[in-house]
């Protein structure tokens, strides 16, 4: 047996490693494109009933959550006690975007539910939601003082990605 | 009354497949009254993914977001943009991985040199091989037989010739 003879058997577990690795990736997380970037430009109208939506201005001069939610959205339910907490903190402020909801089904669930949201913006074409690179709700966005995105969380936020992961960034960025 | 059978059975099933299980999108609610864009439509639907469902394009999805995105493609292309700048608005949104094809660049050379590579690399090692083949026939053993094997070659073929 020659060196060489080995060769298609090398390949293949060189192959099978390569592939086997592939696996274990979560196909759809998608890294965001927007860290460090300036968060995009939204002019979002209100939700059914309220007086305020949500733009770009709102979201200067402090660091803020940005979370994407809509009704339709099952794990928005899970993760909605959660931000509850995080308001009654009063650490950060959270703003809302209610993506591609009916009319005034976003309204009716924040009255039912409880209210995390400092203000919330209609995205009812779901227009925005792409603007910001967005795959699926929840998804949340954190802003320094610039209004400048420095971390982009998919999916639910736990308790414990916010004590290891959000709050530390918070406090560096508040103190900075 | 078999053919009656499975042509009732055919037609039930004929159904819903026009109707809505198997509709193709675009949804003929999306074409666009300018053939032009239309076209220019279709051809970017084809070149950009639907980042929700893996490997299917904008055009072959009937996923929600996949329609918002083609839906967007279309209010850009009536404000005017070139289909780059299309494809560059959702590239910088959603990555290189929005696009069907992937961008040649540092890594993906890998992805786009593999094939010629191996295409080479097998070329190569089939050649090495054949002709390894041919020196190990060239050598050593004989090419033309000796007289006793050509009347014992002579007789095996006439024993098949009988049978």
């Amino acid at each position: 047996m020659r060196w060489y003879s080995f060769l298609p058997l090398i390949g293949f577990v060189v192959m099978a490693i390569y592939f086997g690795l592939g696996l274990r990736q979560d196909p759809s997380s998608i890294p965001s494109q927007l860290i460090d970037e300036p968060f995009p430009i939204i002019n979002l109208p209100a939700l059914e009933g309220r007086e305020f939506g949500l733009s770009n201005e709102d979201l200067q001069g402090h660091v803020s959550l940005v979370n994407v939610f809509g009704t339709w959205c099952a794990p928005c339910v899970v993760e909605h006690p959660m931000l509850m907490l995080i308001k009654r903190t009063e650490i950060v402020p959270i703003y809302g975007i209610d993506w591609r909801d009916q009319p005034g089904a976003g309204t009716e669930w924040l009255a039912r539910r409880g209210d995390p949201y400092r203000l919330v913006g209609n995205d009812a074409d779901g227009h925005a939601a792409i603007d910001l690179g967005v795959t699926g709700a929840p998804e949340t966005f954190l802003l320094d003082r610039e209004g400048r995105v420095r971390y982009h969380h998919i999916g639910i936020i736990t308790q414990e990605n916010w004590n290891e992961t959000l709050l530390p960034m918070i406090r560096e960025l508040q103190n900075s | 009354m078999i053919r009656v059978l499975f042509l009732s059975l055919f037609l039930s099933l004929a159904g819903p497949v026009s109707g809505g299980a198997f509709a193709v999108s675009p949804g003929p609610d999306e074409i666009m009254p300018d053939p032009d864009l239309e076209a220019r439509a279709t051809q970017l639907y084809g070149q950009l993914r639907c980042v929700v469902c893996q490997s299917q394009s904008l055009a072959h999805s009937n996923a929600t977001l996949a329609a918002d995105m083609r839906g967007v493609v279309r209010d850009r292309l009536l404000a005017g943009q070139s289909n780059q700048e299309i494809l560059d608005y959702m590239q910088v949104r959603y990555g290189d991985y929005v696009l069907m094809l992937p961008p040649l660049q540092g890594n993906t050379m890998i992805l786009w040199l593999m094939p010629g590579l191996l295409l080479i690399g097998g070329g190569i090692g089939i050649f090495l091989f054949l002709r390894q083949q041919n020196i190990r026939a060239n050598s050593g053993t004989q090419e033309t037989l000796d007289p006793a094997e050509e009347t014992r070659l002579a007789e095996l073929l006439a024993e098949e010739g009988q049978e």
